[in-house]
């Protein structure tokens, strides 16, 4: 019973069984069991490389989660959050480092701070949280359709500054050798150990906000998504909790970036432009909007697509290339929002509550599209 | 009990009294007191000077014809909508102009005519986005489990699901919101807003769409909700309903007052009568 608090011990559950996936998948790569590593389990389409960036983007799709599936509340500009935690990452480790602030200062960040660049996500995260504070004020008070243009133009805005930054930003061509992670002297490098710090990372703000779904402020940001006009006669500062979840989506989105920027080691504008911000959005459907769980599999579903397209299209479209796969995303996200409209997770739950009641319980709406859907199949 | 609403309320950092925020006097008997209420919509008048007492611990009744204006004085007194012209006081304090969740934290309430459950929650859950206002709990105490925010949320079930049994649905804690009847729900939206601990509570059409024996219940709940130390407010078009429970009642027609009253009073007056079965000569002159 939800009332007497099992579903708390669910969280840790859940994220527990998720970390020993990770060890285990990050224990193959390791130690390669029969000589075989990662990417031979999926018979080399996905690589471990791309487990790191499911990582990585789980942490901001888990953002997206929060405000559009808890709080109802739509960005389409997301990508030029998580573009602010990697630019603020590869400015403040290179360029300001470098030459800006030991210019001015000789010495003042000596070689060996090596809790500079840790320094710099926290920077990051501070920053993007600031911008998204300043925007959304204004921006909160749009609703729906109003919202998502807003936001769309929001993160264009961005994209665009961070593209015409000339010297400052790099423009195109961005911002090269940024420094690996590392904790004294211990390198967070090569991979493996870098796919241990992003999961860990990405485990971490999971169970977070699951805790923050299922508290105080978690039920007054579903009881915006659920009635704005009953939440705020209620006494929910519905104004307050927007901002709020809007910018802690941020805040995930730039950890994500600044992530990303010690990863890739090169940052330009090209992954965030408002096809990352769509591909984010497409991520976050598929897994399920109103589902934290939802995100890693969102995110994975994507990629491991995303390199199929890439390894065996051209193969079925001749001339087609890795460019091509915004089609078949687009009509992905047509098929979710058709068959599918609370995503992957609420689907599978969705079927095995139908096995085992024979539609007897329902849960919110869509459930009886659900059901026919499953029927179906069935 | 008065004491622990102080205390939850001075924890919560909302404002204490209506006192704090407005600086006014608290009149003798009156909760509410509205005064000249106008509301146009474009060049529609909705409320057309409106003015009339609400007093502390009573049940009253506003009633009238569809479009009569009812709702929208819900609306304005729960700051939903803003006011065209003229004042409301509660507590003594002129309230319109403030934010809904303001209003709320002073102490006013209010159910829905067209039913706002939150529909992506448990029943519980519904009830326990009602003691938001008496608990204060932020984001990183959430997000963290810090243990006070878990002593507040064990708080919150707790009284959540003694709410859920004043009406009657401790039982159905668990269920989807939207999987309780129609019925149930109206009972769930009241349960939500007592759990707000309110000293006016606004209900809108409580028993539209309910049976006769629903009514009943309805009518002895509305009592027992009285009986807590809440003033009642309460907009209905079943006559015979609204005849059984108000103590006092206020007729509306096309956005003015036009009778106000006991309910035998009510009955007997011909403006009234004429509203009701719609005498096109008395309404014309």
């Amino acid at each position: 019973m939800r009332t007497e608090g099992w579903k708390r011990h669910q969280t840790s559950i859940g994220i527990g069984v998720l970390a020993i996936v990770v060890l285990v998948l990050g224990w193959i790569e390791m130690a390669e069991p029969m000589g075989l590593d990662f990417s031979d389990l999926t018979g080399g389409i996905v690589t471990f490389d791309t487990m790191v960036r499911v990582g990585i983007l789980t942490i901001v799709v888990v953002g997206l989660n929060l405000l559009m599936g808890h709080a109802g509340q739509i960005s389409l500009g997301q990508a030029g959050f998580y573009a602010i935690g990697a630019y603020v990452s590869a400015i403040m480790t290179t360029r300001a480092a470098n030459r800006g602030i030991n210019v001015l200062f000789p010495g003042a960040i000596p070689k060996d701070w090596w809790w500079w660049p840790w320094l710099m996500i926290f920077a990051g995260m501070v920053v993007t949280g600031g911008v998204a504070y300043l925007i959304g004020k204004p921006i909160l008070s749009l609703r729906g359709h109003y919202l998502a243009m807003g936001t769309l133009g929001v993160g264009l805005i961005i994209f665009v500054l961070f593209r015409e930054g000339s010297t400052f930003t790099g423009a195109f061509d961005g911002i090269a050798s940024v420094p690996r992670l590392s904790i004294g002297s211990f390198e967070i490098w090569p991979r493996d150990r870098y796919y241990f710090l992003v999961w860990a990372v990405a485990l971490g703000i999971m169970w977070l906000s699951l805790n923050i779904v299922d508290s105080r402020v978690g039920r007054a940001l579903r009881a915006i998504e659920g009635s704005e006009v009953a939440a705020n006669t209620i006494g929910v500062d519905i104004d307050k909790f927007k901002l709020q979840v809007f910018v802690l989506s941020t805040v995930y989105a730039s950890i994500g970036g600044s992530l990303y920027a010690h990863y890739q080691t090169l940052v330009n504008p090209a992954p965030f432009g408002f096809v990352g911000s769509l591909d984010l959005v497409i991520m976050a459907a598929l897994g399920g909007l109103a589902s934290v769980w939802g995100a890693p599999f969102g995110v994975g579903i994507i990629y491991a697509i995303k390199e199929i397209l890439r390894a065996r299209l051209h193969q079925v479209l001749h001339g087609a290339g890795g460019e091509h796969e915004i089609i078949v995303f687009g009509l992905l996200l047509v098929l979710i929002m058709i068959f599918m409209p609370q995503g992957l997770s609420f689907g599978v739950t969705k079927a095995f509550g139908w096995l085992r009641t024979r539609g007897v319980l329902r849960r919110g709406g869509g459930g009886e599209e659900m059901e026919s859907q499953v029927e179906q199949a069935a | 009990m008065s004491g622990a609403r102080q205390l939850s309320r001075r924890e919560s950092g909302c404002p204490s009294s209506v006192d704090d925020v407005t600086g006014g006097e608290v009149a003798e008997n009156g909760i509410l007191e509205v005064g000249n209420l106008r509301k146009e919509f474009g060049g529609l008048m909705a409320l057309d000077d409106v003015s009339f007492d609400v007093k502390r611990g009573e049940i009253l009744s506003i009633i009238g014809p569809n479009g009569a204006g009812k709702t929208t004085i819900f609306n304005l007194i729960s700051g939903v909508l803003p006011t065209t012209r003229g004042e409301i006081r509660f507590e003594g304090g002129v309230i319109n102009g403030l934010k809904p969740h303001v209003i709320a934290g002073l102490g006013v309430s209010r159910t829905f005519q067209n039913l706002q459950i939150f529909n992506n929650m448990t029943v519980v859950e519904n009830v326990m986005v009602g003691r938001h206002l008496r608990s204060g709990y932020g984001m990183i105490s959430a997000g963290l489990r810090l243990p006070g925010g878990q002593r507040e949320e064990n708080e919150i079930v707790k009284q959540a699901l003694e709410h859920l049994a004043f009406v009657g649905l401790d039982s159905m804690a668990d269920m989807g919101a939207s999987s309780l009847p129609f019925g149930q729900q109206r009972l769930l939206e009241i349960a939500r807003a007592m759990a707000t601990e309110p000293t006016l509570l606004m209900l809108d059409e409580p028993g539209a769409g309910l049976n006769r024996p629903e009514k009943e219940a309805l009518d002895d709940l509305v009592h027992r909700i009285r009986d807590r130390g809440v003033t009642v407010l309460l907009v209905e078009h079943d006559m015979a309903f609204v005849m059984g429970i108000a103590e006092r009642i206020i007729v509306l027609d096309y956005g003015e007052k036009i009778a106000e009253g006991t309910p035998g009073e009510i009955q007997a007056d011909p403006k009234v009568i004429a509203a009701y079965l719609g005498d096109e000569e008395i309404r014309l002159t």
